[in-house]
């Protein structure tokens, strides 16, 4: 007995972490999934109702807005952060002064909330007292800002926020790998004639393929679960114009008590992260064995 | 006397490439700066505009600067007015969030630093898996846990508690934590452990004896990114709690929505840093190894 025990000590001390997380997250994930094959309305049911709330979820048009809405801030998230990211990371890498100034300056907003950081740009971008105010009483006296409150315009809030938010994160990611990157093969660049532009954007640059892989998978996943921000900002509004996936789910499970309409928005997402993630974790588990 | 020409000629031209690279550095400077001030930008405005009155507010602009250092807003965000009903204010929430935040923090740091030591140490066949099992942990979206994790609180008598807001935050943790973990121990050379092993050394003395002496930087950079995830959660707090059991950003949200009378920004600003700041002093003193839980949080392995 003591034998056995001694003998499966490990097993039994990574036994909590694998119990734990096999049943609140694969167990749950998988509950979930049933639920959305049932007619659960405020209480969950357990007899299979086929692809019906599938089925409703795709013709409902606050759904589609979602998605819409989506796809739209994902793709301005990500060529906004990348391309501030790098840039940054390029040029704090010319031997600035200051650079740590700078570095923590870019990165601050990584450690708060979404919650604090949209309270704050709500405050920001309110047309009456915000932006819009200041360049008035500057003398733009024709100035108008209304984004917040503009049902086509409102979204784009949502990305300067995030791009705000997230940006600096982009710029560390490329400066580690820029960091990496042999002085040698800058150097023998340099003596062959070639200037600095041409060795970032021929050389460098095309050296950073992972890093540009795993900022857009972390991005990617960061846009497809916001939520906090979008609360803090706008709730989804005006009317419904920034509603987003995360924030259907959660509305249509606990103010709209439809279970199952909202198990099956859960599992979209769900599968949304996994396209994602699933080929970045195969890819980085196979260099690691490589290795 | 050719010479000559050809040497001033070089010289004119060196003195050009000065004078670009002088352009240049200029540029670059101009650049970083501008990026820099629309970073700050947002945390100013929240200073400023926490330290004057409502007055002060309609008059001037964002950028206006408080005609002194009034602290009132301050004092209404963390302890409210002092009429009863209807008066919300942060300091009940504030400890609300420690207490959930400092055991969450050590529960899910214990059980990742085990099972990085495991993973690492106690190689079994198949770990590999498991590590993959336990890390696409970090990647799932919470909303395909949400339901089933209201009802299990439900069922064990914590929802709206902040037990169950300790429990939720000490699950969802311990995928990153192994992977910081993990990913710390597998770079300890292993011999160090099989030697103490033929020495007769257990399970938990190799654990303690060796491996915990080294460990402060991961612990350091776990329980920094563990307090800054959990400090900051909304989609858990808004979900599972509400009411006296809110940690604070539920509170600030609650605060800021709330339309019972005049808006008041001075004390919405006050009251989101408030809701910021222990984080944000973690950045400050330990922005290195935040940075490091960040890039590799992000870029295992």
């Amino acid at each position: 007995m003591f034998k056995w025990l001694e003998k499966n000590l490990p097993k039994i001390v990574m036994a909590p972490a694998v119990g734990l997380i096999g049943w609140f997250v694969y167990g749950f994930v998988l509950w979930t999934l049933y639920i959305s094959f049932t007619n659960s309305k405020i209480l969950p049911k357990y007899e299979l109702w086929g692809f019906g709330q599938y089925e409703k979820l795709w013709a409902s048009r606050k759904w589609l807005i979602s998605v819409d809405n989506l796809l739209v801030f994902t793709a301005l998230f990500l060529i906004f952060c990348i391309v501030i990211g790098i840039i940054l990371a390029i040029f704090l890498d010319q031997k600035i002064r200051a650079e740590g100034v700078l570095r923590t300056i870019y990165l601050y907003p990584m450690a708060l909330s979404f919650i604090v950081t949209g309270t704050a740009w709500k405050w920001i971008l309110n047309p009456t007292l915000g932006i819009q105010k200041m360049f008035v009483d500057w003398g733009f006296e024709n100035f108008t800002f209304d984004w917040l409150v503009n049902r086509e315009m409102a979204i784009y809030t949502i990305v300067i926020a995030g791009v705000w938010q997230s940006a600096g994160f982009v710029m560390a990611l490329f400066l580690a790998g820029l960091r990496s990157v042999e002085d040698e093969i800058v150097k023998a660049a340099k003596i062959d004639g070639a200037g600095l532009f041409t060795v970032y954007w021929k050389i460098l640059l095309p050296m950073m393929r992972p890093v540009f892989f795993t900022s857009f998978v972390i991005l990617v996943h960061i846009s497809i679960k916001s939520y906090d921000l979008i609360v803090a900002l706008t709730q989804g509004g005006p009317g419904i114009s920034t509603t987003m996936p995360a924030l259907y789910m959660t509305q249509t499970a606990f103010h709209k008590s439809q279970v199952g309409l909202s198990a099956a928005s859960a599992m979209m997402m769900f599968m949304a992260v996994a396209a994602v993630i699933i080929p970045y974790l195969y890819s980085e588990l196979r260099r690691e064995n490589a290795r | 006397m050719q010479d000559n020409i050809k040497s001033s000629s070089y010289q004119q031209l060196e003195q050009k490439s000065k004078y670009t690279n002088i352009f240049l550095r200029w540029f670059l400077y101009f650049v970083l700066i501008l990026f820099a001030s629309y970073f700050i930008f947002p945390l100013y405005v929240m200073i400023v505009t926490s330290l004057k009155t409502m007055e002060e507010i309609r008059q001037g602009t964002l950028l206006s600067w408080p005609s002194g250092l009034n602290f009132d807003s301050w004092a209404v965000a963390w302890g409210g007015r002092g009429y009863g009903a209807g008066d919300t204010f942060l300091r009940p929430y504030f400890w609300n969030s420690i207490k959930m935040v400092v055991p969450a923090v050590l529960f899910s740091t214990f059980i990742g630093a085990m099972a990085g030591y495991v993973l690492t140490k106690w190689r079994f066949k198949g770990d590999k898996w498991v590590f993959l099992f336990l890390l696409f942990g970090c990647f799932i979206p919470y909303q395909a846990i949400l339901l089933p994790m209201a009802r299990t609180l439900g069922v064990l008598g914590i929802s709206n508690s902040v037990i169950g807001l300790v429990l939720v935050h000490t699950v969802y943790g311990i995928p990153f934590t192994t992977l910081f973990f993990r990913n710390f121990y597998v770079s300890i050379p292993t011999e160090l452990v099989k030697a103490a092993r033929i020495d007769g050394a257990g399970f938990f003395k190799i654990f303690f004896k060796i491996l915990l002496p080294i460990s402060a930087p991961i612990i350091v950079v776990t329980i920094i990114w563990q307090f800054t995830q959990i400090w900051n959660d909304f989609l858990f707090g808004s979900t599972f709690s509400f009411g006296e059991a809110a940690p604070i950003q539920v509170a600030l949200n609650n605060m800021v929505l709330s339309s019972t009378s005049v808006k008041e920004y001075n004390v919405d600003m006050a009251s989101a840093i408030i809701a910021g700041i222990p984080t944000l002093i973690v950045y400050v003193l330990a922005g290195k190894y935040f940075i490091r839980g960040l890039t590799s949080g992000a870029v295992k392995g």
